[in-house]
């Protein structure tokens, strides 16, 4: 587990990156950092590989403080795939993916196995790309490269930022798909940083969302869409997203306010909240004494909705269309 | 022509004599001016607050004539040719030091970042990240300062330390042009050789995978 106890960043210039963050990351777990650009999510990973030291607070792995760890030790146990790539460009693809594990002093065989193990996982033919020299690479296969550099020493934790930017969707959701796969198999404890959100949701067994270099929201993707915690959150997930996620049934009356009509349609009229869900007002209508909902938000009366007016909702949702919003 | 060559066949061994101090004495200022400038060169590299002094004080010393640096030495040193190698080191200095600290200040803090985050350790960062990419940097400094060095070694002859500008400077004296021509035409083949030489070497010490920027 790292923890995070209250830790604040101030930069030379003044420029308070973290304010007071208290968090933990679950130990073999992928937890995904997100929020807008400026907000500290580069800042707070590099916390945990000790490139940059807490102004106040501590962070700590396993209850262990890392200003107690050696520090050349600690990053080489933490693999790092950094932002801007940084592959060496003197040196080839290889050398490149086997530094760790030769700063570490494992064989030969050994490093050469494991590069190449993580390379065809990575998508990068090794016999095509071990001799090369990263700029004869393309700006996505250079992040794989970083990718691969990082998992290559086998570490029990891996900091990624935004590993996955610089590709194209489909290699995109391909690399998603084998960090997930490779997650579950090896179990380590990833710190993913991301801007994406639907990558994000993706991902994540854990998220945290940062703003302005505090902590809005942790918790698990269904967390999130289900209980944002407050308008930003719900705001940077976007509307869409959480409607997207949600099943139809757990939507509130409210969303489908497009589809309420004026007249009374039927006899036998009930009213409800418009903060309901929709299951609650179709089990309402499911009862032979209910023909049409009568619907209230805050005690005011705003429009019927029945049968037929759920069915077109849910045909729109089928067919893509966004009119209840 | 055959003056010259006349020339040339009757002072050989003053001649010869000359070429090999002005040897001497350009590659032992060299040597000495790369010990200093290149440790001094990393140095403030990883202190950048004292570059800019470190590097003004060097330029400003470049900025004196060479002839007048001579002048001011003598009184102070003597004659000799520990003169003359003062004044040539003080001369190959700086286009070491400067291209030492900009090769090494350029390379891509991405890249340092990316060391430092794989534990590599500071001097293994040195070794293995920042020198080799500096490596044409400064390979290009040495190049300036020596040819800088060889042409200045010329002025040695004023403090008597001898070099092919004794061989001019007799040439003038004794409205001799068949003897000036044959101090400075060596002079200019060991410039241009050199030359020549180390920007082949510039290339061979350019990292592989940075060629095909
Ligand atoms: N060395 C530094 N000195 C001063 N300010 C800095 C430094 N590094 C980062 N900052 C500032 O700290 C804040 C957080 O930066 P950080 O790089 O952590 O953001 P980020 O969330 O990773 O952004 P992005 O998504 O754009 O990568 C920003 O306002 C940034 O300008
Ligand atoms: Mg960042």
């Amino acid at each position: 587990m790292i923890r995070f106890d209250q830790v604040t960043k101030r930069f030379a210039d003044g420029t308070e990156a973290l304010k007071d963050v208290s968090l933990t990351i679950p130990t073999g777990k992928l937890t995904v950092i997100i929020g807008p650009s400026g907000c500290g999510k580069t800042t707070l990973m590099k916390m945990i590989n000790h490139l940059e030291v807490p102004t106040s607070g501590d962070v700590l792995i396993d209850e262990q403080s890392i200003k107690d760890r050696d520090e050349v030790e600690l990053r080489r146990s933490i693999g790092y795939v950094i932002q801007r790539i940084g592959l060496f460009p003197h040196m080839t693809i290889a050398k490149n993916a086997a530094l760790v594990p030769t700063l570490k002093g494992w064989s030969a065989e050994k490093t050469k196995e494991r590069v190449s193990e993580l390379m065809n996982i990575t998508g990068l033919d090794p016999e095509t790309y071990l001799h090369r020299f990263p700029l004869e690479l393309s700006g996505g296969q250079q992040q794989r490269v970083g990718v691969v550099r990082a998992l290559a020493g086998d570490p029990n934790i891996v900091l990624m930022d935004e590993p996955f930017s610089a590709l194209d969707p489909i290699s995109r959701e391909q690399l998603q798909d084998e960090l997930r796969n490779l997650q579950q198999r090896i179990q380590k404890t990833i710190v993913f940083v991301t801007h994406d959100m639907d990558e994000a949701l993706k991902i994540a067994d854990h998220i945290i969302v940062l703003r302005a270099g505090k902590v809005e929201q942790t918790g698990s993707a269904h967390d999130l869409i289900h209980e944002p915690a407050n308008d930003f959150v719900r705001n940077f997930i976007g509307q869409d997203r959480i409607n997207r996620q949600r099943s139809f049934g757990q939507r509130k009356i409210s969303e489908l306010s497009s589809y309420y009509k004026q007249a009374k349609i039927g006899e036998l009229v009930v009213s409800i909240n418009s903060s309901e869900d929709v299951e609650k007002a179709i089990a309402l209508l499911e009862q032979p004494q209910t023909d049409v909902l009568a619907i209230y938000t805050n005690e005011e009366f705003v429009g019927y909705i029945d049968q037929t007016s759920l069915l077109k909702a849910v045909l729109a949702k089928e067919v893509g269309a966004s009119s209840y919003d | 022509m055959t003056d010259f060559l006349e020339t040339i066949q009757s002072r050989s061994d003053l001649i010869q004599q000359a070429f090999f101090e002005h040897i001497y004495l350009s590659f032992v200022a060299l040597a000495i001016g790369i010990a200093i400038a290149l440790p001094l060169g990393i140095l403030i590299a990883r202190h950048r607050k004292y570059a800019e002094p470190v590097i003004g004080v060097t330029a400003v010393f470049q900025t004196i004539p060479s002839l007048a640096l001579f002048g001011f030495l003598v009184p102070l040193m003597g004659i000799g040719s520990n003169t003359a190698l003062i004044a040539l080191i003080i001369y190959a200095l700086l286009p070491i030091l400067r291209n030492t600290y900009t090769g090494l200040t350029s390379v891509d803090s991405s890249i340092i970042e990316a060391g430092r985050g794989m534990g590599m350790t500071r001097t293994q960062i040195l070794k293995q990240i920042e020198f080799p990419l500096a490596l044409p940097f400064i390979m290009a400094g040495i190049r300036t300062a020596t040819v800088l060095t060889v042409g200045i070694a010329t002025l040695a002859t004023f403090v008597g330390a001898g070099g092919l500008g004794d061989v001019i400077y007799r040439g003038l004296q004794s409205y001799n042009n068949s003897l000036v021509l044959a101090g400075a035409l060596p002079v200019a083949l060991l410039a241009i050789s050199f030359d020549l030489l180390l920007k082949w070497v510039e290339k061979k010490a350019t990292p592989k995978g940075m060629k095909t920027q």
